[in-house]
């Protein structure tokens, strides 16, 4: 972006921001004082009551202050810009960008590793890549936080992280590594290999059993070693006869995995769109009492009562995800229909194999609008929504004092097709909406 | 034997389709066409599609339809309503002409198969499955005509399909009833081509850009040598040439008979196409074209139109690293035609109108964006003159939305196709392929209805 764009971009007096601008290394405008100030037409805080002419303040990468126009002063040296319409931060409640990038070739592909049917120990952290151009890419649309990782594919196909659009390394990125464990209940994942699966009775059958041993595992991590103290010393040799004892818990990252999961840890994302593996899901963590999340749920309007009755909620579909395969059944009216069945969901961007390489959650949740979904429960189901079942709404998803100073900023109706993302602001940072070049 | 009478009873179940309700054929005459009942749908919000015949917008406007086709079109009041007409308050709604996908992969159909990189004399019409549930959600999308392509991954994956989606009433029994003929009944159809990675592979495939090039020439060399001896022998069998389906193909795309419709992305392989173009002289339109933005001027000057498809997002392959949102703007207004396509299932039918939205979002003129979705995609099928715009004479396709099909909020509520309601939104059968739900996946149920007709008439029980 040359400077001269930049600042029609800025919209603000050039002599203030000549002086007190430097481009930051992740593309964001960084300036001498950490304050913004946006002033909005309607402010939806999502939390509370929508805000007409409204300003947020942000202070040091949080909220600092919301208000009406007349009554919230700007601090001195704010950054200020308007906007029509103000949201929290989007949240991408379930994609693989950072892992499946770009150009979908080996080099940039890190979401799927079949060499293992059950791999719970792949991290998010160790693939995520923050400078990944699709991360840029929704976040020009007012995505601020990704619950991103490995793709469905395989029965267990490894961790999840959550992490903000910005960020030169994964560390700065991260919120919370190691959120969910991605297991996935579908034809794509019985391979009929050595390894793999080949029917929904087996693939059950394995996911099971590797739960037992991970509750196995985790009993003799409970059993108090035989060290006076009640402390494994590690020294094999210093009590007699009870060395053995003391060695018998070896490492495994595999069911340490699971063992998180057992113990509330980390949840179980289970990506399922027929009935049958919806009911398949719910049975299985009704068996060992697990937190799981619904993933993608083509046919959960074939399931309400159960999903319900269950509290499990759903990490739904794309609104626009092709109907073809499991999804052949799948209708625009899901969201609609787990809003009047009380099931907390959210609305995800997902994985896409080919193109679009990413989708927007802004645009499903756009087309759930368009069928029987409100406006108000669409634009939350794609911020407060996710953030509570990903359990991170103390930090973002809604608009209020103390949380992280993340917005997005729109021209008009964030959902219509003909509005425009016309800034980003992620923990205090302003970044350029979509591009208009 | 049994496939033979199988064969001959269908045809007898089309047959009686037509009898019985008259417009569903397509072999029929203008004339034809013009009996039956008139129509008048008044104070509708008009997009006619054509800025250049008259208004693109009429606010408060008149269709008037005669059987299977539009009579009169203009501003309420000041058209002419024959007598007898059965009027439709529109008031709040909008029609705007059936829009036109000139790139869709409805029906489940290919052409070509993996044995070699140009196979021109295969035809997608022998495999589309009429019943394909894709036929119905096109139709909730306002889609009256598609361009069925075969492929991908060929040089020339073998002969596209024109066809309309004639599913009102009973709906089609094979692939004929929704086949578009002209005047001799020949059904129409471009001829479908590939450059860049699209059509590379393993040997017989190329493995590079001049492979694909020299490919292609050789072979549309060796169809002008092979029309030459056709053109020497002068209609005489015994110097004649032995018949080539593939280089008869050929012929036809340097005759302008079969327009080119040929995939490309990377603005250097649209280059090669327009290169491929004037040595061939082929009447071609530019598929996808994800860089044209890059080489608009060059498009332009080759009076080449462009056919784009509007994703939510780049990549999923480096030759759509920079496709964008603009592509629509700055080729338009660099003078070239644009169109839009589906690409379905790349993108869903029931939201075509959204590709011109987005294209809106992102700087292009919205009555061009709204051509894009109609008379600009029949003008790249070569059948301006039958469909496309809200013109008197042309065939009643239309739509009627609830609102600007340039909104999210906007639904389209009726599909007509050549005079004929062919979905209907406040039908239970038709909203379930509009929305969604448990069967919509599954193909159209069988019409037995027709079979058992079939099977009384020839006297078999």
């Amino acid at each position: 972006m040359n400077i001269f764009k930049l600042s029609r971009w800025l919209g603000v007096g050039a002599p203030t921001w000549c002086v007190a601008l430097m481009l930051g290394l992740d593309g964001s405008t960084t300036y001498a004082a950490d304050v913004i100030a946006i002033r909005g037409k309607q402010i939806h805080t999502v939390s509370g009551k929508m805000i007409e002419n409204g300003v947020v303040v942000c202070v040091d990468g949080k909220i600092a202050t919301i208000g009406d126009a007349g009554s919230v002063a700007i601090p001195e040296g704010a950054v200020v810009r308007d906007a029509e319409v103000v949201l929290p931060g989007l949240i991408d409640v379930r994609t693989c960008v950072g892992l499946s990038g770009i150009l979908n070739v080996d080099h940039d592909s890190d979401h799927l590793e079949s060499s293992s049917p059950l791999q719970p120990e792949l991290r998010a952290i160790d693939a995520y890549n923050p400078r990944e151009e699709l991360v840029e890419y929704l976040r020009s649309f007012g995505v601020t936080t990704v619950h991103t990782g490995h793709a469905p594919g395989e029965l267990i196909s490894g961790q999840t992280l959550i992490a903000k659009t910005t960020g030169n390394s994964v560390e700065a990125a991260v919120v919370v590594d190691g959120r969910a464990i991605c297991a996935t209940l579908a034809e794509s994942s019985q391979k009929s290999g050595k390894q793999s699966p080949g029917t929904r009775g087996k693939q059950m059958a394995m996911l099971r059993t590797l739960v037992l041993e991970a509750i196995e595992h985790r009993s003799k991590l409970a059993k108090p070693p035989s060290g006076e103290d009640g402390k494994n010393t590690g020294d094999e040799n210093d009590q007699d006869g009870k060395a053995a004892d003391a060695a018998v818990v070896v490492r495994n990252l595999k069911l340490e995995a699971i063992v998180d999961v057992l113990e509330g840890k980390k949840a179980l994302l289970i990506t399922a769109d027929r009935a049958q593996d919806i009911a398949s899901a719910l049975r299985l963590a009704d068996e060992f009492k697990i937190s799981i999340w619904l993933d993608s749920a083509a046919e959960a309007h074939a399931m309400l009562p159960q999903i319900a009755a269950a509290k499990v909620p759903v990490l739904l579909h794309p609104s626009m995800a092709r109907a073809s395969g499991e999804k052949e059944n799948i209708t625009f009216r899901n969201a609609a229909l787990l809003k009047k069945h009380n099931i907390p969901f959210a609305i995800q961007g997902g994985y896409e194999p080919y193109v679009p390489k990413a989708r927007v959650v802004l645009f499903e949740a756009a087309i759930a609008a368009a069928h029987e979904l409100s406006k108000e429960a669409a634009i939350e189901a794609i911020t407060l929504s996710p953030a509570k079942i990903l359990g991170i709404q103390d930090k973002v998803g809604s608009i209020e004092v103390g949380k992280d100073a993340d917005l997005a900023l729109y021209d008009g109706d964030p959902l219509e097709y003909t509005s425009h993302c016309v800034g980003v602001v992620v923990n205090g940072k302003l970044f350029p909406g979509e591009s208009r070049d | 034997m049994e496939l033979d009478r199988r064969r001959l009873l269908q045809l007898g179940a089309s047959s009686i389709a037509c009898m019985a309700v008259g417009d569903v054929c397509s072999h029929r005459s203008r004339a034809e066409g013009l009996a039956g009942e008139t129509t008048a749908w008044l104070d509708a919000k008009l997009l006619t599609g054509d800025s250049k015949a008259g208004p693109a917008v009429i606010d408060r406007g008149t269709l008037v339809v005669r059987g299977s086709k539009i009579i009169a079109v203009g501003r309420t009041g000041e058209v002419a309503i024959p007598e007898g007409t059965k009027t439709i308050d529109a008031g709040g709604k909008w029609i705007m002409p059936g829009l036109v996908c000139t790139h869709s992969h409805i029906g489940g159909g290919a052409a070509a198969d993996g044995s070699a990189p140009i196979q021109p004399g295969v035809r997608i019409l022998d495999s589309i499955n009429v019943r394909d549930s894709g036929f119905k959600r096109a139709l909730a999308g306002g889609l009256t005509t598609l361009n069925i392509m075969p492929g991908s991954g060929h040089l020339v994956s073998g002969q596209t399909l024109y066809c309309k989606l004639r599913y009102a009433g009973k709906g089609p029994t094979t692939i004929d009833d929704i086949l578009i003929r002209d005047d001799q009944g020949k059904s129409l159809g471009g001829l479908k081509m590939a450059n860049g990675t699209n059509s590379q592979g393993d040997s017989p495939f190329p493995g590079t850009r001049g492979k694909s090039a020299f490919l292609v020439r050789e072979q549309y060399i060796k169809a002008r040598e092979y029309h030459a001896k056709v053109v020497a022998a002068k209609e005489d069998p015994e110097k004649r040439p032995p018949r080539d389906l593939h280089l008869e193909s050929l012929v036809e795309a340097m005759q302008g008979s079969r327009i080119v419709h040929h995939h490309t992305h990377r603005h250097d392989d649209i280059i090669t196409v327009l290169r491929l173009a004037q040595e061939f002289n082929l009447r071609v339109v530019l598929h996808h074209v994800s860089e044209g933005w890059k080489v608009a001027d060059e498009i332009a000057a080759a009076k080449v139109p462009c056919s784009i498809i509007v994703l939510d997002s780049p990549g999923g392959k480096l030759e759509a690293r920079d496709m964008a949102l603009k592509n629509g703007r700055v080729l338009s207004k660099a003078g070239v035609r644009v169109a839009f396509h589906t690409d379905d299932w790349i993108t869903d039918s029931r939201l075509f109108a959204r590709s011109a939205a987005l294209a809106v979002r992102a700087g292009m003129d919205r009555d061009q964006a709204v051509s894009a979705l109609t008379l600009a995609g029949a003008e790249m099928l070569g059948l301006e003159s039958r469909i496309g715009s809200l013109s008197p004479g042309k065939d009643a396709d239309f739509a009627i939305l609830s609102g600007d099909p340039l909104s999210v909020y906007s639904r389209v509520l009726q599909t007509w196709v050549e005079g004929e309601k062919a979905f209907d939104l406040s039908e239970p059968s038709d909203a379930l392929f509009a929305e969604g739900g448990q069967g919509a996946g599954s193909d159209l149920d069988p019409f037995l209805c027709c079979y058992a007709q079939a099977w009384q008439v020839g006297g078999a029980k």
